[in-house]
């Protein structure tokens, strides 16, 4: 997607100007938040949200410490995911079952969210966890709503309850006392889609509300949906007090800033997200994976991840000092490999690297399992005093180091030629803008 | 509870039409950078993408700037002028019979109903018209059809639910042809533009009425959700890319959303605006007038 690489493109900006050490300072923090707010706006954060979030989180990342393994910038994008994450969670929230049967769950949301669909799909889950679920229509205005619950009822094997164009507040009330007759244990009813300023039909939701002991009230909203979701997302919620709310068509690619609009103004749980059309596409939510589409930074953050994951803060320290010192040794070579092991691979650490792509030469296979496993094996089997000072192995010591590994002279020389390789590249981005590895 | 607090009150503070923020910002600014800064969070707030808002605000400081104007006024004048002319940047195109008209979108965005009321607004201008109901995928879209087909009362092709659409279009062209309709309405059903399968369903829709019917001209209309984000400007261009579209239809313009996303459409995607769906009865539908949605707009 175009958005992404130009996203990329803004923070490779960011890095190359921000490598200094140290805490955050607050021009840093500055200029990184300048982008994470576009990111947000144009992920359809509301901008009050945005703005907010922005603020709250500036003031808490001024003057931490920026990890070993990162620079300022990913420091502060790490910082934006975590807290993302917090305001978004926690996700995989359950449905509320009611003491007293049936537990009574209410579908309301604009027109074209996809409640009808959502219904079904409830209908599904709550199947597949044991429970028998009836299906109460009562979207009386559009036309075949009724029809429409009825056959995607049926395809999830649910039986619907509907009294045609009858007052829904009464259809739902003789629902739920038909379930009880029925030994049906959950009722689940959906509703016309309304907008939020109607006032006669958010009335008739209250109605069924006092009418019917509700125990869950779902807000079903489209993901897609721009900035505008604070103002429905409010109106359903201080009307209703809704008790979740639903995303529809996440199988888009819409980046979902709604969520976080939503969520920050309701503070109610996301409780599932719809992916697809088919009645068994539906997920429990899960906030690291919403805050990195709305972020669209996937790259970065998988990076940062994994870059936090496979070295330590200590070990990244000496590894720098090393370099600096160029006193890198084959010990500190193995290690390295290993992170990269850890990663996934050099070439997919270089392509998440905005900016770093095709500046190392590696050659596709460089780091195959089976040849990190070798390089293990010829560097074990050297002295500690070779690993440090590889000019010292002779020929003599080369075989011996080729028998003890089982590899052939010819691998302890290409070994020790890649080495020679890596400390000349180290000493150039050394002498370069002090550039660092990213681990 | 510091954040959520925080923006709740931001917003109940906050909740407020365009004109009012405007209004506001006058009171507040003498015209400078804090002042353009808030113009465009005020577009950004109509889910203008932040790129357009960027380029008007732009265009209007310069402008404004280069005339010497201080009055505020006169500033938002500029400001509706620069907006209509985004607008008009796509001209409208003109009907011409008989013709074919498909509408496409993804899920939920009111596809059908906007064919009804279509098919009312052409009935009302003494055209013949038969719908196809296309959308042979949705649970009882073709019921929903209809209905609608009945209140305009007008003739409607349709097959079972769950056949090829394709043989819908193509018994409707040639029932549209027998008959001389001046107006062929095409219903298709929603498909979100990243599900490839679907869009190559709608590709073999679009040829199929190419091939079957070259003699009449041939329209297709985006309809586009009002409520909807930026995601508005990555559904049009690769629903374009796939058929072509002639022009968008802004359904849902009666509720609180603003539809802003339309400048960058017809600005930087050369797409008009042809229809407005402004309520839920079958005359709610207006032929779309650039001069008026911009003083709607605040």
């Amino acid at each position: 997607m175009a958005l992404f690489s130009s996203l990329s493109e803004r923070l490779n900006h960011i890095f190359s100007k921000l490598t200094k050490r140290g805490r955050l300072t607050e021009l840093e923090i500055r200029q990184a938040m300048r982008e994470v707010r576009i990111a947000l706006l144009e992920a359809d954060v509301n901008l009050k949200v945005a703005k907010n979030f922005i603020a709250e989180v500036s003031e808490k990342a001024v003057g931490q410490q920026v990890l070993a393994s990162l620079n300022p910038a990913q420091q502060v994008i790490k910082i934006v995911n975590e807290e993302l994450i917090a305001l978004m969670g926690p996700g995989n929230v359950k449905l509320e079952v009611s003491s007293r049967l049936p537990t009574v769950i209410m579908m309301c949301g604009l027109q074209g969210a996809g409640k009808t669909t959502m219904c079904a799909k409830l209908a599904v889950q709550l199947k597949k966890q044991g429970k028998k679920p009836l299906l109460a229509a009562c979207d009386i205005y559009r036309p075949a709503a009724i029809d429409q619950l009825k056959v995607v009822g049926a395809k999830a094997g649910a039986e619907m309850f509907e009294k045609g164009t009858q007052d829904p507040v009464k259809t739902a009330k003789q629902a739920v006392e038909y379930a009880r007759k029925m030994g049906f244990d959950t009722v689940v009813i959906d509703t016309a889609g309304r907008l939020h300023i109607d006032e006669k039909l958010m009335q008739e939701l209250e109605n069924i509300t006092k009418e019917v002991d509700v125990t869950e009230i779902l807000l079903t909203v489209d993901s897609m949906t721009g900035q505008d979701a604070v103002n429905v997302a409010e109106a359903f919620n201080n009307r209703l007090s809704i008790t979740g709310v639903i995303l529809t068509k996440l199988d888009g690619d819409t980046r979902g800033g709604a969520c976080l609009s939503i969520k920050a103004v309701t503070g109610k749980p996301i409780k599932f997200i719809g992916v697809g059309e088919k009645l068994t596409d539906l997920e429990p939510f899960y906030p690291d994976r919403m805050a990195s589409r709305i972020l669209g930074m996937g790259d970065v953050l998988t990076l940062i991840e994994k870059a936090q994951e496979a070295v330590t803060e200590q070990q990244a320290k000496e590894l720098e000092r090393k370099m600096r010192e160029n006193s890198f040794t084959l010990t500190d070579y193995l290690m390295q490999f290993e992170a990269l092991k850890k990663m996934g691979g050099a070439g997919a650490l270089m392509n998440m690297l905005p900016g770093m792509g095709g500046k190392l030469k590696l050659r596709e296979g460089d780091f195959d399992e089976k040849k990190i496993e070798r390089i293990r094996a010829i560097i074990l089997s050297m002295t500690r005093k070779e690993r440090d000072n590889p000019q010292i192995i002779n020929s003599s010591r080369k075989r011996r180091i080729a028998l003890g590994s089982g590899t052939t002279i010819q691998d302890i020389n290409q070994l020790l030629k890649q080495f020679e390789q890596t400390k000349q590249f180290m000493k150039q981005m050394k002498g370069g803008k002090g550039k660092r590895l990213p681990f | 509870m510091g954040f959520f607090g925080k923006i709740r009150d931001a917003l109940k503070k906050t909740k407020e039409s365009v004109s009012q923020k405007m209004r506001q910002l006058f009171l507040k600014n003498k015209i400078g950078d804090a002042f353009y800064d808030e113009l465009e969070e005020i577009l950004i707030s109509a889910d203008v993408s932040v790129r357009t808002a960027e380029e008007v605000v732009e265009q209007v400081k310069e402008e404004a700037i280069g005339n010497k104007i201080k009055d505020e006024g006169f500033v938002v004048d500029l400001l509706k002028d620069i907006l209509e002319d985004t607008l008009n940047e796509a001209p409208m195109p003109e009907i011409k019979y008989p013709c074919v008209i498909m509408l496409v979108g993804v899920n939920g965005v009111g596809k059908t109903t906007t064919i009804g009321k279509i098919a009312s607004w052409f009935v009302k201008n003494k055209k013949s018209v038969t719908v196809a109901a296309a959308d042979t995928f949705r649970a009882a879209a073709i019921d929903q059809l209809n209905v609608w087909a009945d209140r305009a009362k007008v003739r409607i092709v349709k097959h079972e639910e769950g056949s090829d659409p394709s043989a819908v279009v193509f018994d409707a062209v040639s029932s549209a042809k027998a008959r001389g309709t001046d107006v062929l309405l095409i219903d298709t059903a929603g498909r979100l533009h990243v599900k490839e399968n679907l869009m190559n369903e709608l590709r073999k829709m679009d040829r199929v009425v190419e091939r079957e019917y070259p003699e009449a001209h041939f329209y297709k209309f985006l309809v586009l959700d009002a409520t909807t984000g930026q995601n508005a400007y990555t559904q049009a261009r690769v629903f374009k890319e796939a058929v072509d579209l002639d022009g968008i239809v802004l359904t849902k313009l009666d509720g609180t959303a603003k539809g802003g996303f339309v400048f960058s459409l017809c600005g930087e995607l050369r797409i008009p605006v042809v229809f407005a769906g402004v309520g839920e009865k079958i005359e709610d539908l207006e032929w779309f007038d650039a001069e008026q949605f911009v003083e709607g707009f605040f």
